[in-house]
């Protein structure tokens, strides 16, 4: 019988994770590609602003889009029409995507003939947040119908992000919405925190949000 | 669901560490859980009972849990209070500049094997 051994390791268990997101930033730095990591709940309207966006970008950049979802490929349909190179990604169950499966993701998409690739994260605002993909930067949506009150009820979310989208501001004289108080509850957790008040719609404020990706993919691929 | 993307992590890791250490049998493993990292212990320990049992190494593997209470620190008056009673608010000088310092961990600890 073997002696029983305790191994010490005291290490978050998203360690790995991380490093392998930090080995995927390299490499699409290396490679001249920018990955963003797009994450909301459902129905705040991804993939309506992420098909305004691949519209206004597309003579400009090579744009890929990676639709993550636990099944279904609605989305997937919806941003191939758009004429951009696009696969769906099954999570099998999962709540959210790692770094191990964006990589593969990467492989499948075959990036070697783009410069952004736009990665939908599955429709939830808690597990994604945990799990660092690799992308270069990480956006979400949050749109008026949801309610003001998600950065305290969410808080991870708005730390991890860089940019937060309020989509669906068409619809604001509807809803009890206080677009300043969103404000101060995300950027009291991440007083960094880009805010681009849009509507996909109508696209109202669209234009903002489209020149601050312009410059971070600009930015990162010279 | 949430649960069983994070069992999925640890045993990733403790095969990455059992292939460094060489180590065939895995008996125990001790995980910290802090208070509001958002994880279901009931729940970790049946996504775990279920997914150790498809690897070689783990298959009898017990989980252990050990919590670590969720403290806030008030960047106002400098004191540390229990986060899900009091919650962002400081009970002390109601300040809302606050800020978690432990309870979101979740962290292998370590693992008994041969």
């Amino acid at each position: 019988m073997e002696k029983v051994r305790i191994i010490e390791v005291k290490e978050s268990i998203f360690a790995d994770n991380d490093r392998e997101a930090e080995r995927i930033r390299l490499q699409l730095k290396q490679e001249k590609k920018f990955l963003l990591n797009l994450m909301s709940s459902p129905g705040s309207g991804k993939t309506t602003t992420l098909i305004r966006t691949i519209e206004a970008l597309k003579d400009e950049f090579r744009i890929g889009v990676m639709e993550a979802d636990i099944e279904s490929s609605v989305d997937a349909e919806k941003i191939a029409a758009t004429g951009v190179k696009t696969i769906q990604i099954h999570t099998g169950g999962m709540c959210h995507l790692d770094a191990g499966m964006t990589e593969q993701g990467l492989k499948e998409l075959g990036t070697e003939d783009l410069d952004l690739v736009i990665l939908e994260n599955v429709g939830n605002l808690v597990c994604p947040a945990e799990f660092d993909t690799g992308a270069v930067k990480n956006a979400m949506i949050l749109s008026v119908p949801e309610g003001h009150d998600k950065p305290l009820k969410y808080p991870l979310i708005f730390t991890v992000c860089d940019v937060l989208i309020i989509n669906k501001i068409d619809v604001l004289p509807y809803f009890d919405f206080d677009l300043e108080k969103v404000r101060e509850y995300a950027q009291m957790r991440n007083p960094n925190l880009k805010i681009f008040p849009v509507s996909a719609k109508t696209g109202e404020g669209m234009d903002d949000w489209n020149s601050w990706l312009r410059q971070q993919v600009n930015d990162w691929i010279q | 669901m949430h649960e069983l993307g994070i069992v999925f992590h640890i045993i990733k890791t403790i095969e990455r560490i059992g292939d460094e250490n060489k180590l065939i049998k895995v008996s125990e493993v001790t995980l910290e859980l802090g208070e509001v990292s958002g994880v279901i212990p009931n729940e970790l320990c049946d996504c775990w009972n279920w997914a150790v049992k498809k690897t070689e190494r783990m298959k009898n593997a017990k989980l252990l849990i050990e919590k670590i209470p969720a403290l806030t620190f008030c960047e106002s008056c400098k004191e540390t209070y229990a986060t899900v009673q009091y919650g962002r608010i400081c009970p002390f000088c109601r300040s809302e500049m606050t800020y978690l310092v432990q309870g979101s961990e979740i962290n292998l600890k370590e693992i008994k094997a041969c």
